[in-house]
C-alpha cells in the first residue's frame, strides 16, 4: 500500500533580547551555572513577573514576517507542572489568546516547486532551566540561567508531506527569524528547537492517522533523520497489524535511535489558567506599524528582488536569499560587477565551495563581498579569464588583497593582444600536424567540436592567460583557411 | 506611651520627648514581657530595630527626618524582609531568610520606620482565626481564650495588646478587616493595585492586597502615605496619583449617603452585634449622614466563588515550594517524586493542603468551566452589584463580621463555618474595592467592627469617614482589660 506522511511542526525560537521575558537578568548563553538567574527567575517567594516589551516587539515582528494576524490582546496563562528546572512550578505561556494568529510561509523545494505551509499561531512564553543529569554521581544538577529566556513557540498546521518539506520549512523559518533579527539562529546552543508531529495514512485518505511527537530536535539533519525513522516505524507497525499510539518520543542524533518518552495517558493535566500577576497585553495599530516599518528585508523580498533585478532563476534566487547575510553579500557583489548571474555563479559556486571546505559561515568569509565584486569586475572587462579568476580567488582567500593587487603581483593579466595570440595559434597549428589533417578532412559540421583540442593547447601554452573568446575566433579563422 | 497613636508618637519624637531608641527599646521590652500571652510575633528583630532607631535619631538630630522617621512598626510575616526569616507562618519557610525586601518593607525603611519584628499569621494567610500558624495560634488580647481572627491575627493582636503602635497586614478575603474587628483596632484594605504586592508572598494574586492595621484612622492614613503607589516591579500595581491620605480627614460628613445592603443585615448577624452596628449608624446620622437601604443581590455567592478562585490561584502560587531551591526539604528523599511529595506533605499544614487540593481540582481538565469559569462570572456579577450601588451612595456600611471573636478550637473542625466568618468581607476582594473596619462596640466584652466600603481608590473618603466617627466616639481608644501598666 502507498502511504502518505503528514507532518506538523512546533518550533521554539529563543528571542534575542538582552534580558529575560519577565525579569532583568541577562540571557547570554554559556555563563557559569546559576549566575544569570535573579530572584524572579529563582521564583523566590513574593517575586512577580514584569513583561519585557522587547520580547513583545520581536514576537510581533515575527507575526508580520509570516503575514499573520497580530493578537491585539493576548493573555499569559500558567501551565502548571512540577519539574526541578521549572522554578515556579508553572510555565508562563499563552494559550487561548496568543500574540500571533494564523499566518503562512512559502517554501521552495529542490525541484523548484513551491508550497504554502500554514502557521496555526505563535505564542510568547518563557523557557525553563536545564537539568544536568551527568557529572553529579546519581544526582541531578539544575542550571537556571536559561529559565525565563523569552521564546516564541510557532505551531504549524499539518501541511508538510515529507521530511524534505519539513526541513525546507525549518530552514525557511530559520532564515526568517534570523533575517528579522529576533533570534540568533544558533541551533547548537538551542536557540531554535523543533518538535515534529508525524503521522501516516493511506495515500488518498483525508483523515489523519494517529500522530507521535518527537521533541527537541536541534539540527536540520537530526530532524530529517528522526522523521524518516518515525515514518518507517509507523508504516512497519501498521503493516504488521499494529497500531500507532499517541506518544511523545525522543530522538538521539548520536546513536540514531528514537524511544518513547511518555504516552498520552501519562500526560500531565496542566491546569492552564490566566496568570493573575500579568495584565493582558494590549497593543495598538501604531505599535504594529512601528514594528512593520522597522522590519528589515525578508528572504522572500530578497528573492523577488534578485529575480526582478538580476534575472536570476527562482531556484538561485531562493538559495541566495536563504540567509540575510548571504543575500546582502550577493547583492553587494552583484551591484559592484553589474552582473547578477555572474555573481550568483560565484557565490553559489567557488565561494560556497571554499566556505564548505573550511566550515565557515558567509559572515566569516575571508573574502569580502567587495573583494569578490572587484574580482568579478575584472572578469567582466576581460582582464581575467574564468580559470585565472579562480586562481586569483584562491590567493584572495588565503592571502587577502584586492583582485587588482593580486593580478599585478602575480602577472595574471589576460592576454588580449591579437598579435600575441596569433603567434601562439600558429605555433600550435605547426606542432599538431595530425590533428590539423583530421580537422581539414572532417565533415564541416564536425569541425566545431574538434576546435576544442586546439583551444586547450593554446590556453596551455599561454598559461591560461589568453582570452578564450579571442583564441577561439583566431583558431577558427586560421584552421578554416587551411581547408 | 503605649497608648499613644503613631500621630502622637511622631509628635513626641519631633519634640524630643523621647528618642526613637528609647521608644524602640520600650516596645521591644514590652514584647519580651507580654507576648508569651498572645504569641503575636514570630520573629523579633531586636538588633536591627535598635540600629534603625539609632539611624532615625541621627536623622531627627540633623533635621533630615520625615513624619515616619523613628516610628516603630511590625510587619506581617508575609512581607519579605532582607536578612530576616520570612516564614509566612509555615514550616515550609521556617528556614527561609529573605535576600530582598518587599516593596512595602522598602518603603517603610525609606521613610525611616523601625521594624520591631514579624508578626504571626495563618499559614500562607489561609485562615480566619490565626490557628493554622506553624508557630502556634495567636490569642486575642481582649480575652486570651478567644481567637484574634485571621489571617493577619498577629498584627491585630500586637496592635491591640499595645506591643506595636501599628502593623502591616494583608487582606485576601478579609484578613485585615476581620482580625481588626475582632481585636478592636482599625484596619484598611485598599483598592486592588493601590499598594505593591512585590515581595508579599502570594496567596491569591488577584485578591491579595496589603494595608495598614492601626489604632486609629489617622494612623492608617499616615501608613497609607508610605505604602501606596505604583511599583514597576508589580504589573498589577496601578499608575495613579497618590493623594495625601491625611488631607481630607477633617472634612465634615454632612450629606454623606450611606448605603446599607439588606443582605448584610439579615439572619447571619448576631443580634447583639447588630445593635452595635445600628448604634454606630445612628452616630453617623448625628454627623449629618443619611442612610439608604441598598441591595447587593449576589452577596450569597461570594463565599463559594471565593473558595474556587482563591484556592485555584493558591494551588499554582504555592507550587514553587518544592524543596528544590529553598525552604523545607524532607530528609533522605529516595527520588524526585518522593522529595516533592514528602517535602510538600511535611512542609504544609492541613488548611494549606486543603486549599491546594480544592484549587487543583477546580482547575482540572473537565472541571474548569464548571468551577473556575463560573466563579469568574460570579465575580463579575458581584463587581456589577457594587458598581451599581455606589452610583446611589457614597459609602456602604455594615458589620465587618457576622459574629464577635470565637473561642480557640471552636471552628477548627468545621472549615465551612470558618469560611462563612468572611461573608461580609470577601465580596470586596472579589470586586477589588477598598474597605475598612473600625471598632464600633462590644459584645460580651469582645470588640466588634463596622465595615466601611467605598468606590475604587476612595481610600481618602473611607479614612475621612472613619476619622470623623473616631472623633465622635471612643471605641478605638479602649484597651483590653488586664493589659499591664501602659
Amino acid at each position: 500500500m502507498a502511504w502518505e506522511t503528514v507532518i506538523g511542526l512546533e518550533i521554539h525560537v529563543q528571542l534575542s533580547t538582552a534580558t529575560k521575558i519577565f525579569s532583568g537578568a541577562s540571557t547570554a548563553f554559556g555563563a557559569e551555572p546559576n549566575t544569570q538567574a535573579c530572584a524572579v527567575d529563582l521564583a523566590l517567594p513574593g517575586t512577580l513577573p514584569v513583561l519585557n516589551a522587547e520580547a513583545v516587539r520581536k514576537a510581533v515582528a515575527f507575526g508580520l514576517a509570516v503575514d499573520a494576524e497580530i493578537g491585539k490582546r493576548s493573555v499569559f496563562e500558567r501551565k502548571n507542572y512540577f519539574y526541578p528546572d521549572l522554578p515556579k512550578g508553572y510555565q508562563t505561556t499563552q494559550l487561548a489568546e496568543p500574540i500571533v494568529g494564523a499566518g503562512h510561509v512559502e517554501i521552495t523545494l529542490e525541484d523548484g516547486t513551491t508550497r504554502q505551509i500554514r502557521i496555526h499561531h505563535a505564542h510568547l512564553e518563557e523557557d525553563a532551566g536545564k537539568s544536568l543529569h551527568e557529572d553529579f554521581h546519581g544526582m541531578s544538577g539544575i542550571d537556571l540561567n536559561r529559565a525565563g529566556t523569552p521564546l516564541i513557540e510557532i505551531v504549524t498546521e499539518p501541511d508538510m508531506r515529507s521530511a524534505e518539506e519539513a526541513v525546507a520549512f525549518a530552514r525557511k523559518l530559520h532564515s526568517i527569524v534570523t533575517s528579522i533579527g529576533i533570534c540568533d539562529g544558533n541551533m547548537a546552543e538551542g536557540s531554535m528547537r523543533f518538535d515534529v508531529n508525524v503521522s501516516v495514512r493511506p495515500a488518498g485518505s483525508d483523515t489523519l492517522g494517529t500522530r507521535t511527537e518527537t521533541k527537541n530536535l536541534n539540527s536540520f539533519r537530526f530532524m530529517e533523520e528522526a522523521i524518516a525513522l518515525e515514518v518507517e516505524r509507523q508504516i512497519d507497525l501498521i503493516e504488521s497489524g499494529g497500531k500507532v499510539i499517541q506518544e511523545t518520543r525522543l530522538y538521539n542524533g548520536d546513536t540514531k535511535v528514537a524511544r518513547s518518552m511518555r504516552s498520552k495517558e501519562e500526560a500531565n493535566d496542566y491546569r492552564y489558567f490566566p496568570c493573575p500577576d500579568l495584565l493582558p497585553v494590549e497593543i495598538d495599530d501604531s505599535f504594529i506599524d512601528a514594528v512593520r516599518d522597522a522590519l528589515p528585508m525578508l528572504p522572500d523580498q530578497w528573492k523577488a528582488l534578485f529575480i526582478e533585478q538580476y534575472g536570476l532563476s527562482d531556484y538561485d534566487a531562493g538559495v541566495l536569499s536563504s540567509t540575510p547575510s548571504q543575500a546582502a553579500y550577493f547583492d553587494t557583489a552583484a551591484k559592484q560587477c553589474k552582473d547578477g548571474k555572474l555573481a550568483a555563479n560565484w557565490v553559489m559556486g567557488e565561494l560556497a565551495k571554499y566556505l564548505n571546505q573550511n566550515d565557515l559561515e558567509i559572515t566569516a568569509s575571508p573574502v569580502s563581498a567587495e573583494q569578490l565584486g572587484g574580482l568579478l569586475e575584472r572578469i567582466k572587462d576581460n582582464t581575467l579569464s574564468g580559470n585565472i579568476a579562480k586562481q586569483v580567488f584562491e590567493v584572495m582567500w588565503s592571502e587577502g588583497g584586492s583582485a587588482d593587487e593580486i593580478i599585478e603581483a602575480k602577472g595574471l593579466k589576460q592576454v588580449t593582444d591579437s598579435g600575441a595570440i596569433e603567434q601562439i595559434v600558429d605555433q600550435v597549428i605547426a606542432q599538431c600536424t595530425t590533428q590539423v589533417e583530421q580537422y581539414v578532412s572532417a565533415e564541416p559540421d564536425k569541425r566545431g567540436k574538434m576546435i576544442g583540442f586546439f583551444m586547450g593547447q593554446v590556453m596551455k601554452l599561454s598559461q591560461g592567460k589568453a582570452n578564450p573568446g579571442q583564441v577561439q575566433g583566431i583558431l577558427k579563422q586560421k584552421l578554416d583557411a587551411l581547408v | 506611651m503605649f497608648e499613644k497613636t503613631l500621630a502622637e508618637l511622631a509628635k513626641g519624637l519631633q519634640q524630643g520627648e523621647y528618642s526613637s531608641v528609647e521608644l524602640t527599646q520600650a516596645y521591644l521590652q514590652r514584647i519580651k514581657q507580654q507576648d508569651s500571652r498572645y504569641n503575636s510575633f514570630i520573629t523579633v528583630c531586636e538588633e536591627r530595630a535598635i540600629a534603625q532607631a539609632k539611624a532615625a535619631d541621627q536623622a531627627i538630630a540633623t533635621g533630615n527626618a520625615g513624619i515616619f522617621t523613628g516610628l516603630p512598626i511590625a510587619h506581617k510575616d508575609i512581607f519579605c524582609t532582607e536578612g530576616v526569616r520570612t516564614s509566612c507562618a509555615s514550616k515550609m519557610l521556617d528556614n527561609f531568610i529573605s535576600p530582598y525586601n518587599a516593596t512595602v518593607v522598602e518603603r517603610f525603611n525609606q521613610a525611616g520606620a523601625v521594624t520591631l519584628g514579624k508578626t504571626n499569621m495563618d499559614e500562607f494567610a489561609m485562615g480566619s482565626s490565626n490557628e493554622t500558624s506553624f508557630y502556634g495560634p495567636v490569642r486575642n488580647p481582649w480575652n486570651t481564650d478567644y481567637v484574634p481572627g485571621g489571617s493577619s491575627g498577629g498584627s491585630a493582636a500586637a496592635v491591640a495588646g499595645r506591643l506595636t503602635p501599628a502593623a502591616t497586614g494583608t487582606d485576601t478575603g478579609g484578613s485585615i478587616r476581620q482580625p481588626a474587628a475582632l481585636c478592636g483596632i482599625t484596619g484598611l484594605k485598599p483598592t486592588y493595585g493601590r499598594i505593591s504586592r512585590y515581595g508579599m508572598i502570594a496567596f491569591a494574586s488577584s485578591l491579595d492586597q496589603a494595608g495598614p492595621m492601626t489604632r486609629s484612622a489617622e494612623d492608617a492614613a499616615m501608613m497609607m502615605n508610605v505604602m501606596a503607589g505604583l511599583d514597576p516591579r508589580d504589573s498589577t500595581s496601578v499608575d495613579r496619583e497618590v493623594p495625601d491620605y491625611c488631607a481630607e480627614l477633617n472634612t465634615p460628613l454632612q450629606g454623606l449617603r450611606i448605603g446599607l445592603p439588606k443582605e448584610f443585615f439579615i439572619d447571619q448577624a448576631n443580634p447583639e452585634l447588630a445593635k452595635q452596628t445600628e448604634a454606630a449608624l445612628k452616630e453617623f446620622e448625628k454627623l449629618g449622614a443619611t442612610l439608604h437601604e441598598i441591595s447587593l443581590p449576589n452577596t450569597g455567592l461570594s463565599v463559594p466563588a471565593y473558595y474556587i478562585i482563591a484556592p485555584a490561584e493558591a494551588s499554582s502560587n504555592l507550587s514553587r515550594f518544592d524543596g528544590v531551591r529553598y525552604g523545607y526539604r524532607c530528609e533522605n528523599p529516595v527520588d524526585l517524586e518522593d522529595m516533592y511529595k514528602r517535602s510538600r506533605g511535611e512542609g504544609f499544614g492541613a488548611e494549606v493542603k486543603r486549599r491546594i487540593m480544592i484549587g487543583t481540582y477546580a482547575l482540572s481538565a473537565g472541571y474548569y468551566d464548571a468551577y473556575y469559569n463560573k466563579a469568574l462570572q460570579v465575580r463579575r456579577l458581584i463587581q456589577n452589584d457594587f458598581t451599581a450601588a455606589l452610583q446611589e451612595v457614597d459609602v456602604i456600611m455594615g458589620p465587618t463580621t457576622p459574629h464577635p471573636a470565637f473561642k480557640l478550637g471552636e471552628k477548627t473542625s468545621d472549615p465551612v463555618a470558618m469560611y462563612m466568618e468572611d461573608i461580609f468581607t470577601i465580596s470586596l476582594n472579589l470586586a477589588g474595592l477598598p474597605g475598612m473596619s473600625i471598632p464600633c462596640g462590644k459584645v460580651n466584652g469582645m470588640p466588634v467592627g463596622l465595615q466601611i466600603i467605598g468606590n475604587y481608590f476612595a481610600e481618602q473618603k473611607l479614612l475621612n469617614v472613619a476619622h470623623q466617627f473616631q472623633l465622635a466616639t471612643d471605641w478605638h481608644q479602649q484597651s483590653p482589660d488586664g493589659l499591664s501598666e501602659v
